[in-house]
C-alpha cells in the first residue's frame, strides 16, 4: 500500500476504537492488518492466559494503554484458592522493555505486589492513570511509590481490593508539586489519609473531575474539599455523617448547590435523611446515584430523594429500600436504565426483608428504559419477572439472584423456569444472563432456543441433567462466557461444547458432575484450549474434577500453574 | 475413555441405596442437630422401601408447601420435623405435580471439602432453604470406583448459630452459607457485616450508630414529636420518657399506684400512670399495621418501628382492656 492511502487508513482507523471493530479491520488483509498493528494504542486482554505478553508486544508495537483481566469471575467469591495466578509482574517485564512510553493500565483480578507497583512507577515515566479493580497482593506501600513516582499520574483507581491496608500515608506522599490528577478514587481503603495532605491535592489539581473519598472522610470535611472542588463530575463522599451545627449545614448545602457540574453521586457509607437533604440541589442532574452503602436508609428515605432526581439513568440501593423504596422510583425515574439492588445481610442473618417481584414490577412500570438490572431478593415468583420483561424488551444485562439456592416461585411453588423463558423470549437483546431459583433443564431449552444475543450466562444450582447444558451449548451462538456452579453436568455436558470452546473466551465449571478423563479428552481433541483442573484436596477420589477452567490460548499451557492447578 | 454407567442424577440405580445413606449419615452425624441420628436411622429404614428421591438430603421442612418463611417454625438443617413426618414424600418442596423438577442438586462441596460449608441456623425457620435447596448426593461417581468417603464429623458442618430449638414467632429464614454465595464482592460483604454490627449495638451512642429518631403523636396534642429510639435499651426507659414529653397533655391524673415494674411488659408502665386516661402506646410496623407497643423484645422493636402513637380512648378500647388485663394478671 502506498504511504498516501496508508495515511488515510491510519486517519480513519483513529476513529476505530472499540477492539471489536479493530480486530474485524485488521481481518480485512494484510496490508490493513499492518496498518491496524501499528496504530493501535489501545489493547484490550479478557484473559491474561489467552495470550502472552511476547506475543501482544510483538504484533502491537506501540500501544500506550493496556486492560488486563486475570482471574475467573468466581474468585471474586472465594472460589478460586489464593496464588492460582494472574500474576501481572511477566507483563509489567515485557512492557518496560517494549512499551516504556505506556500511559495507561487498568487490572481486573490480577496479583500485583508491592514490588510490581514500585517496579511500575520506576519503568513508564509518562505513566498516567492506573486502575486496580479485585486485584490482590499488594498493600499501601505499594501506593506510596505509585504517588512519589508518577509525576503525570492522572488518574488512581482503587476498588474493591483485596489489599493490606496498612495506613492512609501514601495520599500523603504526592509531592506539592504534583498537580495532574484528575480522577482520585480511594473509595474501597479503611485507612485514615491525613486530611490536611487531601485538602492540598485536591486545591492545587485544578483539573480533578472525579473525587471519591473513603469513609474516615466525615462531612465537614467533604464541604471543605467540596469548596477547593466545585468543578467535580463524580463525588463519592465519604461517611457523609457528623453533628454539625446549623452554620456548617448551611454552609454544606450552599457548597452543594456551587457543584453545578456534578452528575454521579456515590459514598454516603452512613448517610441518614437527616443530611441527605443538602443533596437536593444537585439531584436534578444527577444521571448516577450509587446508595448501595447507605446502610441506614429505609424505603421512605429514598421516596423522599427521588422525587429530586428525575433525571435518574443509574441507581444502585441496598434492599433495605424494600418495594416501597422501589415503588417511589418507578414513579419518580423515568429515564432509568440501570439498577442495582444490593442485598444488605447476604449471609441471612439478620431480619431483612428486602425486596420482592412487587418492587421489581414497580420499577419496571415507570421506567420501560431499563437495560441493565441486578436483582438481589429472597423470593420472586415467575408473574413478576414475566411483567418485568413485558415491560422493559430492551434489557441487555438481566442477573437476578434470588439468594436461597434452589427457590421456587414464592407463590405457586414452582420451578422458576417461565421467568427465564419470558426473559429470553421478550428481551432479544440480551447480552448477559444470571439465573437463580429452582430451575429444570426446562430454562436451558429456553436460553438455548431463544437467546440469541447472549454473551455471558452464569449458573448456580440449576438445572437436571446433561441436557441443561447441551442445550445451552448447542444454542446461543454468541456465547462467550459460561460459569456454572453446583449444577448436575457431567461429562456430556462438558463434551458438547467441544466446537464452541475456541469462539468462547471461557468456560467455568465447579461442583459438577465432570470427571478427569473428559478434561483429558477435551484437552486432546481441542489442542488450543487450555483445561485446568483445580484440585481439591479433601476430595479422596482422583478421577472427580471438582474446579474446572477451560479457556482459548495461544500461548499454549500455562507455565506458572502451581501445584493444585493440572493442566491437560 | 470408557463410558460411566448411564445413571440419573443422584447417580444411582434404584436398587443402590447406600450412597445415599452413607452421604445422609455422614451430613447428619456431622451437624450437632438435634434430628441427626433418628433422621439417619430413618433414613436407612425407608431408603430401600421407597423411591430414592425422596430420601435426598434438603435444607428445611419436608412437606413444607408454604412458601411463607415467616409462619413455620425452625429446624435441623435437614429439616425434619419429628413432629411433622407425615408422607413419605415428606421430602419433596415441590406440589405433587412436580416431583422431578429440583430433584438433583450438586451437592459436592458438602461432601468432599466441607470445612467450606457453614451451615447456619439462624433463629428459626428454614422454610425457604427447604423449599429451595434440594442437595442430592454425586457421590454416584465415586461409588462406582468405590471410594468411599470417611464421615468427617464436626468439622464438615459448623453451625454458626445452633437455635434449631429457638423460635421466635416472626423468625428470619435461617440461611445456609453456602461458599461464595450468594455472590458478592468480600469487600461488599465485610461493609455489610460491619454496619450491620454498628446498627445492632444498642449500647453505642447516636452518633456511633446512627440515629432511629420516630415521630410520636398523642391524640389530642396539638403537635408531634420525636424520640431516639437508639437512646433507649429497653421499653421502660421509652415510657419513662414519652411520659415526662407529653405529661403536659395527659388529661387524668398519673395515678402511680406502686405496681411493680414489669419485665419486658412494655405498655404496662405507661398504662398504670395513663391508666386513668385510657392511653395505649402503639407503633406503626414497617407493614403499615399498627401493634401494641410491648410484645415483641426490645431489640425487634426498634428494628421494626417507623412511628409510636399514644391512642386514647374509644379506639383504645379494643386494645386497652387485654393491656389493663395484663397488668392486672401480673399483680
Amino acid at each position: 500500500m502506498d504511504s498516501q492511502r496508508k495515511k488515510v487508513l491510519v486517519q480513519v482507523l483513529n476513529l476505530v476504537t472499540s477492539p471489536k471493530d479493530r480486530s474485524s479491520v485488521s481481518l480485512v488483509c494484510k496490508d490493513w492488518y499492518d496498518v491496524e498493528r501499528h496504530s493501535r494504542r489501545h489493547v484490550f486482554i479478557g484473559n491474561c492466559y489467552s495470550v502472552s505478553p511476547e506475543i501482544v508486544t510483538l504484533r502491537f508495537p506501540n500501544i500506550r494503554s493496556v486492560t488486563l483481566k486475570g482471574r475467573p469471575r468466581f474468585s471474586d467469591f472465594n472460589l478460586v484458592p489464593p496464588n492460582w495466578g494472574g500474576d501481572v509482574r511477566p507483563w509489567l517485564e515485557v512492557f518496560a522493555a517494549e512499551y516504556p512510553q505506556l500511559e495507561e493500565l487498568r487490572l481486573k483480578r490480577m496479583t500485583v505486589s508491592d514490588e510490581s507497583l514500585e517496579f511500575l512507577a520506576a519503568s513508564f515515566a509518562g505513566f498516567k492513570a492506573l486502575s486496580l479493580l479485585s486485584c490482590d497482593g499488594f498493600s499501601t506501600d505499594g501506593l506510596e511509590a505509585i504517588a512519589t513516582d508518577c509525576k503525570n499520574l492522572t488518574e488512581l483507581d482503587i476498588q474493591e481490593n483485596d489489599i493490606d491496608d496498612k495506613s492512609g500515608d501514601w495520599l500523603s506522599c504526592f509531592p506539592e508539586t504534583f498537580t495532574s490528577m484528575e480522577i482520585l478514587n480511594f473509595s474501597c481503603l479503611n485507612s485514615d489519609v491525613d486530611f490536611d495532605a487531601l485538602e492540598s491535592l485536591v486545591s492545587r489539581c485544578k483539573s480533578l473531575k472525579v473525587l471519591k473519598v473513603n469513609k474516615t472522610v466525615t462531612l465537614d470535611q467533604l464541604r471543605s474539599l467540596l469548596t477547593h472542588a466545585p468543578q467535580l463530575l463524580e463525588l463519592g463522599t465519604g461517611s457523609f455523617w457528623q453533628e454539625l451545627t446549623p452554620s456548617q449545614h448551611s454552609e454544606l448545602e450552599r457548597v452543594f448547590s456551587n457543584c453545578k457540574n456534578l452528575y454521579a453521586v456515590s459514598g454516603l457509607w452512613q448517610a441518614t435523611a437527616l443530611y441527605l437533604p443538602v443533596l437536593y440541589p444537585v439531584c436534578t442532574n444527577l444521571t448516577f446515584l450509587n446508595l448501595s452503602y447507605a446502610a441506614t436508609l429505609q424505603s421512605w428515605d429514598l421516596a423522599k430523594l427521588v422525587p429530586y432526581c428525575p433525571h435518574l439513568r443509574r441507581l444502585w440501593v441496598l434492599d433495605t429500600v424494600e418495594d416501597q423504596g422501589l415503588e417511589a422510583v418507578g414513579s419518580n425515574c423515568p429515564l432509568l436504565e440501570e439498577l442495582r439492588v444490593f442485598p444488605s445481610s447476604p449471609d441471612g442473618d439478620d431480619i431483612v426483608d428486602g425486596v420482592t417481584g412487587s418492587g421489581f414490577v414497580a420499577v419496571s412500570n415507570g421506567c420501560p428504559r431499563l437495560r441493565y438490572v441486578l436483582y438481589f431478593c429472597w423470593q420472586m415468583t415467575n408473574a413478576a419477572v414475566a411483567t418485568v420483561a413485558q415491560n422493559c424488551p430492551d434489557i441487555t444485562h438481566f442477573r437476578l439472584c434470588i439468594m436461597t439456592p434452589a427457590k421456587p416461585d414464592h407463590l405457586t411453588g414452582e420451578p422458576m423456569d417461565e421467568a427465564f423463558g419470558a426473559v429470553v423470549k421478550t428481551c432479544t437483546k440480551l447480552e448477559r444472563l444470571s439465573v437463580s431459583g429452582l430451575l429444570t433443564d426446562l430454562t436451558f431449552e429456553y436460553i438455548g432456543k431463544y437467546a440469541k444475543n447472549l454473551e455471558y450466562l452464569s449458573v448456580a444450582f440449576a438445572g437436571d441433567s446433561d441436557q441443561g447444558m447441551q442445550y445451552v451449548m448447542n444454542g446461543c451462538p454468541k456465547l462467550k462466557k459460561l460459569e456454572i456452579r453446583d449444577c448436575p453436568f457431567g461429562d456430556a455436558a462438558l463434551l458438547s461444547g467441544l466446537e464452541k470452546y475456541e469462539s468462547m473466551r471461557s468456560l467455568w465449571m465447579s461442583a459438577c458432575l465432570v470427571t478427569m478423563n473428559a478434561c483429558r479428552s477435551l484437552a486432546s481433541k481441542v489442542p488450543r484450549l487450555n483445561v485446568e483442573v483445580m484440585k481439591d484436596d479433601e476430595i479422596g477420589d482422583d478421577s472427580q474434577a471438582d474446579k474446572v477452567y477451560v479457556y482459548r490460548s495461544i500461548a499454549g499451557p500455562r507455565k506458572d500453574a502451581p501445584a493444585f492447578v493440572l493442566t491437560f | 475413555m470408557s463410558r460411566p454407567l448411564e445413571l440419573d442424577y443422584i447417580g444411582l440405580t434404584e436398587t443402590s441405596s447406600s450412597p445415599m445413606e452413607r452421604s445422609s449419615e455422614k451430613i447428619s452425624s456431622s451437624t450437632s442437630s438435634t434430628l441427626s441420628s433418628t433422621t439417619a436411622e430413618e433414613e436407612r429404614t425407608s431408603s430401600s422401601a421407597i423411591n430414592l428421591r425422596e430420601t435426598e438430603l434438603r435444607l428445611g421442612l419436608p412437606g413444607s408447601h408454604s412458601p411463607d418463611r415467616k409462619k413455620l417454625s425452625g429446624v435441623s438443617i435437614f429439616g425434619k420435623d419429628l413432629e411433622d413426618n407425615n408422607k413419605p414424600n415428606g421430602f419433596s418442596p415441590n406440589p405433587p405435580k412436580n416431583p422431578v423438577s429440583g430433584a438433583k442438586r450438586g451437592f459436592s462441596d458438602a461432601i468432599d471439602g466441607c470445612e467450606k460449608w457453614v451451615f447456619s441456623m439462624g433463629n428459626g425457620s428454614e422454610v425457604d432453604v427447604g423449599n429451595a435447596a434440594v442437595l442430592g448426593s454425586p457421590l454416584a461417581k465415586q461409588e462406582i470406583s468405590s471410594v468411599p468417603l470417611p464421615p468427617k464429623p464436626s468439622a464438615q458442618l459448623e453451625k454458626k448459630k445452633p437455635q434449631a430449638s429457638e423460635h421466635d414467632a416472626a423468625p428470619p429464614a435461617a440461611k445456609a452459607q453456602v461458599v461464595g454465595w450468594p455472590p458478592i464482592r468480600s469487600f461488599r460483604k465485610n461493609s455489610m457485616a460491619s454496619n450491620l454490627a454498628k446498627n445492632n449495638d444498642d449500647a453505642e451512642g447516636k452518633q456511633g450508630s446512627g440515629c432511629l429518631y420516630v415521630k410520636v403523636g398523642m391524640d389530642g396534642a396539638p403537635y408531634l414529636r420525636k424520640v431516639d429510639l437508639k437512646t433507649y435499651d429497653n421499653y421502660t426507659e421509652l415510657s419513662m420518657a414519652l411520659e415526662k414529653m407529653f405529661s403536659c397533655f395527659t388529661i387524668g391524673q398519673c395515678s402511680c399506684n406502686g405496681l411493680p415494674e414489669r419485665d419486658g411488659l412494655s405498655a404496662s408502665r405507661l398504662m398504670d400512670l395513663l391508666n386513668g386516661s385510657e392511653f395505649v402506646l402503639t407503633y406503626e410496623d414497617r407493614d403499615d399495621d399498627w401493634m401494641l407497643v410491648g410484645d415483641v423484645p426490645w431489640q425487634m422493636f426498634t428494628d421494626t418501628c417507623r412511628r409510636l402513637r399514644i391512642m386514647k380512648g374509644s379506639e383504645a378500647i379494643g386494645l386497652a382492656p387485654r393491656a389493663v388485663e395484663k397488668c392486672k394478671n401480673r399483680n
